[in-house]
């Protein structure tokens, strides 16, 4: 299975967030492709020892966003790259990350063009990595 | 009767309350398991659980109120019942001086239907042997053998009361595995009580919170941590003194900050805070231990309920 995923209960983010958030970055980074089944919910949930219905939110989440789709009595499937998202919801969501990165960058005492060239540097490797054909098969 | 038919609560409780001596231990209870789910029952030592859960298991008489176990009075226990309800009590209690094999016989003979492929499994999942003698098993060891006691009669419902109590990390795992494999079958019902919250977030469907023998809480987790919030509010200046918020339940402040955790924070409260005059507002996402601690630890004196009797769907 190439999605390997990970949680820690007790933590400040949900256990459902953390498995959607794993899936984001296992799409992000290539790990998956469309067409690529979710481990079930049963099995996933037995994984990581967790309940069924935490797997099936986080699941449903990413349905909802577009990320996968939900195929009656298959299971769930990397969805082909689509935006869900209108552009005005799309800016609302970047200026919330960007205030969340800001903040956690605050005290730091960067110049704004010193936070630039490696944030630049980040944007084009996620963006590589995005690129279809690009799949890394280890 | 198989209980198959029965629809329902797995368990009902309508007002129990329970007095030791002149102390009210329950007060006015009420509450609804759901068949299905796996139900996290949370509290600090002394809040009740466990006396709430005697009264369930027929153990010890309510001062007042009722309750159904799978629509049964839980005052008037019949070994039909006694069959379909698993009980684990606190302590993992085993009669030493039998081997693991003769526990496993002794406990199959009360019952009519004894699943020994179950048995076996969960003795193998703990690493027991049959030949083991059970006054000589870890704490871990005795958790596993009183589990496997308890789920061998694949009972209907499970109740078990501080089932992790003492348990190390891989017994705990073992545990929660056990949990989630049981309800793998839809109209298997658990209730446990827990004080080890992050176990409690992965297994649990809804949890209800005691305190001091009254009910504060009956939700699910997600809704307890988005009701339970923490509000950062940032001052150029030494902050003011804390609002009277109604559900302000902590509170803590800094040279240039001031913390307060509030249930059910509302837009009036906003607005109060808002009228604080901070330079900032930051809402805070708390982990459910957090959220627990903030909620029932001393400072959260005032009762008020996150009540949600919308459990059943």
């Amino acid at each position: 299975m190439p999605l390997h995923l990970a949680i820690t209960p007790g933590g400040d983010t949900p256990i459902y967030r953390q498995i959607a958030d794993g899936v984001r970055r296992a799409i992000l980074a290539g790990k998956v492709a469309p067409g690529d089944p979710l481990p079930s919910v049963r099995a996933l949930a037995e994984e990581l020892v967790v309940n069924p219905n935490t797997v099936m939110r986080a699941f449903a989440d990413l349905a909802r966003e577009g990320l996968v789709d939900a195929q009656a009595g298959r299971g769930f499937f990397i969805a082909e790259r689509r935006q869900p998202y209108s552009r005005a919801e799309r800016e609302r969501r970047l200026r919330a990350a960007v205030e969340t990165f800001v903040n956690a960058i605050a005290f730091l005492d960067f110049k704004p063009a010193e936070v630039l060239s490696p944030l630049r540097e980040r944007l084009e490797e996620a963006e590589a990595q995005q690129t279809p054909g690009k799949k890394d098969a280890s | 009767m198989s209980g198959k038919g029965n629809e329902g609560p797995a368990i009902a409780i309508r007002g129990l309350t329970k007095y030791y001596g002149g102390q009210k231990v329950v007060d006015q209870l009420h509450l609804e398991i759901p068949r299905g789910c796996i139900f996290g029952f949370l509290g600090r030592n002394g809040a009740g659980k466990t006396t709430t859960i005697r009264m369930l298991m027929g153990i010890v008489e309510p001062t007042r109120g009722t309750a159904e176990v799978l629509g049964h009075d839980c005052t008037r226990w019949t070994p039909e019942l006694r069959e379909r309800v698993g009980y684990l009590a606190e302590g993992h209690h085993v009669y030493g001086w039998m081997s693991v094999a003769e526990c496993g016989r002794f406990q199959a003979g009360f019952y009519r239907r004894w699943n020994w492929d179950i048995f076996h499994a969960v003795i193998g999942h703990f690493n027991l042997k049959e030949k083991q003698r059970a006054g000589g098993l870890s704490r871990g060891q005795r958790a596993g053998l009183c589990l496997a006691l308890t789920l061998a009669p694949e009972p209907e419902l499970l109740v078990l009361d501080d089932p992790a109590l003492g348990l190390d990390p891989v017994a705990r795992r073992s545990l929660l595995e056990a949990m989630l494999y049981v309800t793998r079958q839809d109209d298997r019902t658990i209730l446990f009580s827990s004080h080890l919250l992050s176990d409690v977030e992965r297994v649990a469907d809804r949890i209800a919170v005691m305190d001091r023998g009254v009910l504060r809480a009956y939700c699910t987790i997600d809704d307890f941590r988005a009701r339970v919030r923490q509000f950062i509010l940032r001052f150029k200046e030494r902050p003011p003194a804390p609002p009277e918020l109604p559900g302000l339940v902590h509170s803590f402040r800094t040279d240039r900050e001031m913390a307060l955790t509030i249930v059910n924070a509302s837009d009036a409260d906003r607005a109060v805070m808002s009228g604080l005059r901070p330079e900032a507002i930051e809402e805070v996402d708390l982990g459910l231990e957090e959220a627990f601690v903030s909620y029932v630890g001393e400072r959260g004196e005032k009762s008020f309920f996150l009540h949600d009797l919308g459990g059943k769907k």
